[in-house]
This record gives structure tokens, C-alpha cells and sequence, in this order.
């Protein structure tokens, strides 16, 4: 362990740890502009700097459309009465909500957020830690937080908060599957499960989606780019109903459940749970963005131009990842607005009988076409055939399965 | 009465999908999106939107024109055409006033005054506007024509205090009142 090092990941921690809250403040400002002006509204757009506060006369109004709001928001959480209800299991009522932040910070630390500095002759990586195992720690980590949403229901003792835990239980291990299945064509691809390596290819050869330079321009990439598609499908939904987002937001779903698994919790522990499930969100972008959309890298060959390793491009590269991740976040939330809500019967059948099929079928049909040079194309088409053959017979058998009635009550 | 059998549509492989019927969604509300930030969003011109959807943004914008003739807002108290206090505080007001809102403080008027004949003027003629219903009583009832509720509704204050209007808020929101009954003076 050398000085240097240590420095490095203190300062990056804090920064990285400090660039997701900040994002999640963004998060809340995007969430309530974006929603407001897709539903014709103006929204949260005149939070001053309240320094009337401090004894000023007046407050002083900025013209930054709102941007102060998180800020409002956070006070007001923090100033309001933290009540906790006779009737809760305090030590899990009150243990809940850091389990679910926790786990969403703890997955940013493999993240890459920009390109390596070179400092010394050292390559320092922009991440806090550089796995070998990224997506599995995701993964590993980010499913933990499913403890915290089933604790808050159980400990609030009151039958609504109760369904939301039960709900969020059954979606989590439903989605699990097909989120770690839907990856492991992208990773067969890349051979490796580091994501700082990951970004590095996408770099030269073409980001996976969007395969336009180097070693992208061939026609493998291009067959492939199917198989991908499908996993970037699977693996984005997936990954909105791992963070409760809209379509599959049945743990906490407003309309049936009063507030779902939060129901009973008041200011601050209230807003952990809304801090984990935006870091969720950031995190889940920024996942997305890292395996199929070239995570730091400019792309269309313009990284190799620049000097890999001086402190502006590393600057330069943090600025793209999140502005990418920004892009995606919006996505999140244009989402929200126009999908509807799922029935329970209707997302439990997507996780189990559609999703978990179709990213099986699709490891396979990634694997024929990795092996396409190597096959032949005779090998390859046969493959296909069988692989179409297997296919048919699932859907046949999800189709009667899916037929039988359902008993499902919660 | 006949049974009618509501068989479900027959979907299609491409609405099976799903796919294409959220694109079209998600191209719906950005569609939303993008013409609430012109300011085109339907219906925008209509209400007389600020610019960002069809919201009208209250303090910098106000449709007080649009408010009816009826329009019951503050109470206020009003002058004749030659300055002459109209309430003569027979107090029937205070005493009909639901909340009891209104308090009165009578006073008379000197004898070398050129309005002797009236006998009486309020002293003090306090409203408290945190009791105050609108309800309209108190013009109702009045025999002199003095008290209205004016179109004005904005009634702020950092303290309770603050929020009683007193005589002289009051005969400044009322203003003067020209063309009603004209029992004390020769203008008949």
C-alpha cells in the first residue's frame, strides 16, 4: 500500500460518493420539471436562498429555474417531526431505511466514472475499486437492498406496509434471474468482468450498441449487435423493477397500498428510502450507460486522439459518463410517465415466464454467433435451426403455463 | 334485458410485443414535453399561459378581469361623492357579522360639523380578516350603503395584527362610492 494510492481512493471516495448525491438531488429537480412540463405544468421553478433565515430582509431570488429545490426539499425533511408509531418493531423499523441506502452507495465504488489519471507513473483508475468482478458486486450488493424495503414492511406492523415488503420480496428474486442472465452475453462478448476493462474496448472498437468504429465495423459486431439488443432490453427492465421504478413499482404503488412498504415512516427516514431508491437509479444508469453505451468514452474513435492519462481528459471523461448517465435517467423518467403500472399476475409472468425464457435463449443464440468464425456457417446455421426449434417448444410450454389460473392474492 | 358477451380483442404479434405501442407512448409524452417548454401545449393560448405548459403563474400573473361582477372579496368601508364617512356605525353590521369579525367603536360628530345632522361616525371600525368568511352580510344588512366587499382578495400579513384591517385600510381599499342613496346631503 503506497501513500499514493491511499490518497487516491480516500479523495475518490468522497467524490464519487459525493457525485451520486449530488445526482440524486438532480434526480429529485429532473423528476419534478420533467414530469411537470411533460403533463403541461411548470413545476417547482422559484425555490429562492432563503436568507430571511439569517436575519436578511428578504430572499434572494435566483434565476436558475428551481434549481434550489433538492435543497428545500432536504431541510424540510430533516426540520419535520421523525414520529415512530408505538406499534413498530423499533430496531428493524429503524435499521430498514440505511439498509436500503447503503447497498445503492456501496455499488457506485466499481463503477468507472472517467478515464485512469496518470499521476506518478501510476495509472489510477476512476474508480474507488477497481474489481474483477464488477457486475457480480453489483449485483451481489445492489440485491441486498431488497432486506431493507421487506424490513420496513414487516417492522411497521400494519398490514399495507406489510403487502409492499411481500411485494417487493417476490419482484426482486423474480427480476434477479433475468438481470444476471441478460448480462452474460454482453460479458461472453468481452471476455471480462472488469468494468474499467469493459469501457476500454468499447473505447476502441465501438460502444456494444452503437459499433461504428474499429473493430465494430466488421460484420460479426453487426450480427451480434441482435443478441445485444435483446440483453440491453431484458437488462433495462430489469433493472426498473430492481429499483422500483414506474411500470413496476408495486411495493409501493400509491393507489392500493397508501405508500406501500413506507407508509408508516416520517421525515428523514422517509427520505432514505426515496435517497436509496434515486442512488438505485443513478447507480442502474450508470450500469447501463458502463456496459452498452461505452460508459467514459467519447467515442467514434476521438478518445484515441486525446492524451490518455492528463488530469483534463479524465475531467472531460467524468463530464460524458454523467452526462450520459443524466440522458439515461431522464429516460427513467419519461418511463414513468407513460407506462402504466403493472398487475401483480402480469409482472410476475413477464419476470418468470418471458424474460427469464428470453434471456436464456439468448445466451445461446450470443454463444452461436461468437462462435460464428469458428463454426462455420453450415455449424452456424444448424445451430440456428435448432436454437428456433427450442425456442417454439418454450413459448408453447410458457404458453400453458401462463393459461392456468392464477392464485396469486397479495 | 339481452346479455352482451364482451369478447376480448384478438391482438395482433406486434401488439403482443408491447414494444411498439410504449415507443408510441413514450413519443406521446415527449411530444408533451417538448411543446409545453414552446408553450404550445393545447389550450395554452386559451388560459393565458406564463410560457412552460398551460400554467398561469400566480403573483406575476393575474386574471382579476375575469373575475364576476358579484365577486365577494375584502369588506371595505366607502365615502360619498363629497367625502362624507357613509357608516353612521349603527352597528348592525358587528352584530350580524357570523364570525363576529367586525368591532365598532362609535363616536359623535361635533355639533359645529358640517355633517352634524348624521349624529355618528365609527371611531374605530377594526375587520379582522383571519375571521372573515366573505359571507356579504354585512353590505346586506347595511342601511347606509358603507360596507362592500370589494374584488380585491389578496390579504397578507406577518402577524395577526397585521390582518386587522383598521379604519383608514379600510376607507382605502373602499374608495368612493358615487351615485346611491343620497339621505344626508342636498343633492336630491
Amino acid at each position: 500500500m503506497d501513500t499514493v494510492f491511499l490518497i487516491a481512493a480516500a479523495l475518490k471516495i468522497g467524490v464519487f460518493i459525493g457525485i451520486t448525491m449530488s445526482f440524486v438531488s438532480v434526480c429529485v429537480i429532473f423528476e419534478r420539471r420533467f414530469s411537470a412540463i411533460i403533463q403541461d405544468r411548470v413545476g417547482p421553478n422559484r425555490t429562492m436562498v432563503p436568507l430571511s433565515i439569517l436575519g436578511f430582509k428578504k430572499d434572494l431570488a435566483l434565476p436558475i429555474g428551481g434549481l434550489t429545490q433538492p435543497v428545500a426539499d432536504g431541510l424540510k425533511f430533516i426540520l419535520k417531526e421523525d414520529f415512530t408509531p408505538s406499534y413498530v418493531r423499533k430496531f428493524f423499523f429503524w435499521i430498514a431505511p440505511a439498509l436500503v441506502v447503503v447497498p445503492a452507495l456501496l455499488t457506485m465504488a466499481v463503477i468507472p466514472f472517467g478515464s485512469p489519471l496518470e499521476l506518478d507513473g501510476h495509472y489510477i483508475p476512476m474508480a474507488v475499486a477497481d474489481l474483477n468482478v464488477g457486475p457480480l458486486f453489483i449485483f451481489a450488493i445492489a440485491s441486498l437492498s431488497v432486506y431493507g424495503i421487506t424490513l420496513a414492511g414487516w417492522a411497521s406492523n400494519s398490514k399495507y406496509p406489510f403487502f409492499g415488503g411481500v411485494r417487493s420480496c417476490a419482484q426482486m428474486i423474480s427480476y434477479e434471474i433475468a438481470l444476471g442472465l441478460s448480462i452474460i452475453p454482453v460479458l461472453m462478448m468481452f471476455g471480462t468482468l472488469n468494468l474499467g476493462h469493459i469501457v476500454e474496448y468499447q473505447t476502441h472498437h465501438g460502444w456494444l450498441l452503437l459499433p461504428l468504429w474499429g473493430e465494430g465495423l466488421e460484420l460479426q459486431r453487426w450480427i451480434l449487435l441482435i443478441p445485444m439488443a435483446i440483453a440491453f432490453v431484458i437488462f433495462t427492465t430489469s433493472i426498473f423493477a430492481e429499483t422500483n421504478r414506474m411500470p413496476f413499482d408495486l411495493p409501493e404503488c400509491e393507489t392500493e397500498l397508501v405508500g406501500g412498504y413506507h407508509t408508516e415512516y416520517s421525515s428523514m427516514k422517509f427520505a432514505l428510502f426515496f435517497m436509496g431508491e434515486y442512488a438505485a437509479m443513478v447507480v442502474g444508469s450508470a450500469l447501463i450507460v458502463t456496459l452498452f453505451f461505452g460508459g467514459w468514452s467519447l467515442g467514434f474513435g476521438i478518445d484515441q486522439m486525446l492524451p490518455m492519462g492528463e488530469w483534463w481528459v479524465s475531467l472531460l471523461h467524468i463530464a460524458v459518463f454523467l452526462a450520459k448517465v443524466t440522458f439515461f435517467i431522464l429516460f427513467f423518467i419519461l418511463v414513468r410517465w407513460t407506462v402504466p403500472r403493472f398487475r401483480y399476475d402480469q409482472l410476475m409472468n413477464l419476470g418468470w415466464i418471458v424474460f427469464f425464457e428470453a434471456a436464456l435463449i439468448n445466451v445461446f443464440l450470443a454463444a452461436l454467433v461468437i462462435a460464428r468464425p469458428s463454426i462455420g456457417t453450415g455449424g452456424f446455421l444448424g445451430g440456428l435451426a435448432l436454437l428456433f426449434v427450442v425456442t417454439i417448444l418454450l413459448i408453447k410450454i410458457a404458453k400453458s403455463a401462463a393459461d392456468k389460473p392464477s392464485h396469486s392474492t397479495i | 334485458m339481452a346479455t352482451i358477451k364482451v369478447e376480448r380483442p384478438k391482438l395482433s404479434a406486434g401488439e403482443k410485443i408491447y414494444f411498439g405501442a410504449i415507443f408510441k407512448g413514450m413519443l406521446i409524452t415527449l411530444r408533451h414535453a417538448y411543446r409545453s417548454l414552446l408553450g404550445k401545449s393545447t389550450g395554452a393560448s386559451d388560459l393565458n399561459s406564463s410560457g412552460i405548459g398551460i400554467t398561469m403563474q400566480y403573483p406575476e400573473q393575474k386574471w382579476d378581469h375575469q373575475l364576476p361582477e358579484y365577486y365577494r372579496g375584502t369588506p371595505a368601508l366607502v365615502t360619498d361623492e363629497q367625502d362624507r364617512e357613509r357608516c353612521v356605525s349603527c352597528q348592525l353590521c358587528e352584530f350580524i357579522c357570523p364570525p363576529k369579525a367586525i368591532k365598532i367603536t362609535p363616536g359623535e360628530i361635533p355639533s359645529d360639523n358640517e355633517w352634524a345632522k348624521v349624529e355618528k361616525r365609527p371611531k374605530e371600525f377594526n375587520i379582522d380578516m383571519i375571521r372573515c368568511i366573505y359571507c356579504g352580510m354585512c353590505e346586506e344588512v347595511c342601511p347606509e350603503q358603507a360596507i362592500y366587499l370589494r374584488p380585491d382578495y389578496v390579504v397578507t400579513g406577518n402577524s395577526r395584527k397585521d390582518m386587522v384591517h383598521d379604519k383608514n385600510r379600510l376607507y382605502e381599499i373602499g374608495g368612493k362610492r358615487v351615485g346611491l342613496v343620497n339621505k344626508w346631503n342636498d343633492l336630491k
